[in-house]
């Protein structure tokens, strides 16, 4: 099982990076999802530009105003130990936990994850969740994307085959509650399915709620029936049953040989009351 | 179609070679370096059968283009061995019957060796995520798990 052949540009910097991709190339990063593809033959491009070596997309930045620019290349490894996305937004470094093994996490970086969109992973999921946007680098200049925008269907994303993914933003998010959890056969495999919860409010009292199901629909998609269901009310683990029983209304789980869709209906409701109950109680210690 | 030059350290020494991109580490390991130690399993990433150490870290060695390891130093179950006998690690996996086949140790090797470079003290729960990544089909990973800690416990304090 071999990749068929390709052309190989290592890009220094980012407009060499530009310059090489074209609609025949892909961009190599991790590769923890791409060399599989490669190798199964499932992607056939004519060249990869590898971007691991372009300086200065691999860095977390915390703003003054407490959100946070994160590096597309940084690995999971890195940002499960990184002190500021511990601080600032702990769903994020709880949902890294959750990525592969080890060994894959030492590869594969949260740009890839999110460019590769699958519909089971758990890092678009936390940063939709997060109200996250992505920066995108073209020849013309930068553009900055709503992640809920850029975020198309399973594989498919807003970018465009000659730009790069840059960079993640995430509004402050600091003092919100929040949750997560999932149900995987083994411990790094993908979610069959799984809830990412985020609270934000004053005292008790819940202002914005985001509660995003992933492996659960064609992309990460917000649960906003149990969004309503907590947003303007005093949060509560009763709260939290009354939000789930709202969950199964906004996805359309998908029906393969890992679980039946009414399973994972059963799991985004069961799901989605944990990770609310796990924000709540954040909330109202 | 493409051929690369790359320069890079396998187990201490300098490697310069030319491969064509597409060549993956674990085929320039075992094909133009000889090392066979390092094993192919399912070619995409799912057995951990070819994991290696690259900079330290536990990689896929299907999951890496040879051209990628420009200057990199890479860590193969060779360069784990002591010139004479067996590193710790590999005593306790031979006194606990850890492997059968084989096939799976040189990974299980490579991330076992991660952990314990991390982590001095693992429990039973740490000892079996860390190795969660590493299928074996033979042992039912209970006598794995015992070297793993028996290897631990031998660690210098």
């Amino acid at each position: 099982m071999k990749p068929a052949p390709f052309d190989y540009v290592r890009a220094r910097t980012l407009d060499e990076a530009l310059a090489a991709l074209d609609g025949d190339s892909k961009i190599l990063a991790g590769g923890q999802s791409l060399v599989p593809m490669l190798n199964m033959r499932l992607l056939r491009p004519a060249r990869l530009v590898d971007i691991n070596a372009v300086a200065g997309l691999d860095g977390v930045r915390g703003h003054p105003e407490g959100g946070l620019e994160i590096g597309a290349l940084i690995r999971h490894t890195d940002l499960l130990v990184n002190p500021v996305v511990a601080e600032r937004a702990p769903l994020l470094a709880a949902a890294t936990a959750h990525v592969g093994h080890r060994a894959i996490r030492n590869r594969g970086t949260l740009g890839g994850s999110i460019a590769h969109a699958d519909p089971a992973a758990e890092l678009p999921a936390a940063l939709l969740a997060l109200d996250a946007s992505v920066v995108v680098a073209g020849r013309s200049g930068q553009r900055r994307v709503a992640l809920d925008d850029f975020l198309v269907g399973a594989l498919t994303t807003a970018l465009a085959a000659d730009e790069v993914l840059v960079r993640i933003e995430t509004p402050d998010a600091r003092g919100a509650g929040w949750g997560f959890a999932e149900v995987a056969r083994r411990p790094g495999d993908f979610a069959i399915a799984g809830v990412a919860a985020l609270l934000r409010g004053e005292g008790r009292r819940c202002d914005q709620a985001r509660v995003v199901a992933f492996g659960a629909h064609e992309r990460p998609v917000r649960l906003r029936a149990a969004e309503r269901a907590l947003d303007g009310h005093d949060l509560s683990t009763a709260l939290a049953a009354s939000a789930a029983a709202q969950a199964a209304a906004d996805c359309r789980p998908p029906d393969d040989v890992h679980a039946t869709a009414a399973y994972r209906s059963h799991l985004v409701r069961v799901l989605t009351e944990q990770a609310v109950r796990d924000a709540v109680a954040l909330v109202t210690r | 179609m493409s051929d690369c030059s790359i320069r890079l350290r396998v187990n201490g020494r300098a490697v310069e070679r030319t491969v064509p991109a597409r060549r993956s580490l674990a085929d320039l390991l075992r094909e133009d370096l000889g090392l066979t130690g390092t094993h192919v399993g399912c070619e995409h990433g799912v057995c951990g059968a070819c994991t290696v150490l690259v900079d330290g870290r536990t990689a896929r060695s299907c999951l890496l283009l040879a051209v990628q390891l420009e200057g990199a130093e890479v860590t193969t179950v060779e360069g784990l061995t002591p010139p004479a006998g067996l590193s710790a690690l590999q005593e306790a996996f031979r006194e606990c019957h850890a492997l059968q086949c084989g096939f799976c140790t040189p990974g299980m090797l490579a991330a076992a060796h991660e952990l314990l470079a991390e982590n001095a003290t693992p429990t039973r729960d740490e000892i079996r995520a860390a190795i969660a990544g590493n299928l074996c089909m033979c042992t039912g990973y209970v006598n794995i798990v015992r070297a793993i800690e028996l290897a631990a416990h031998r660690l210098p304090r």
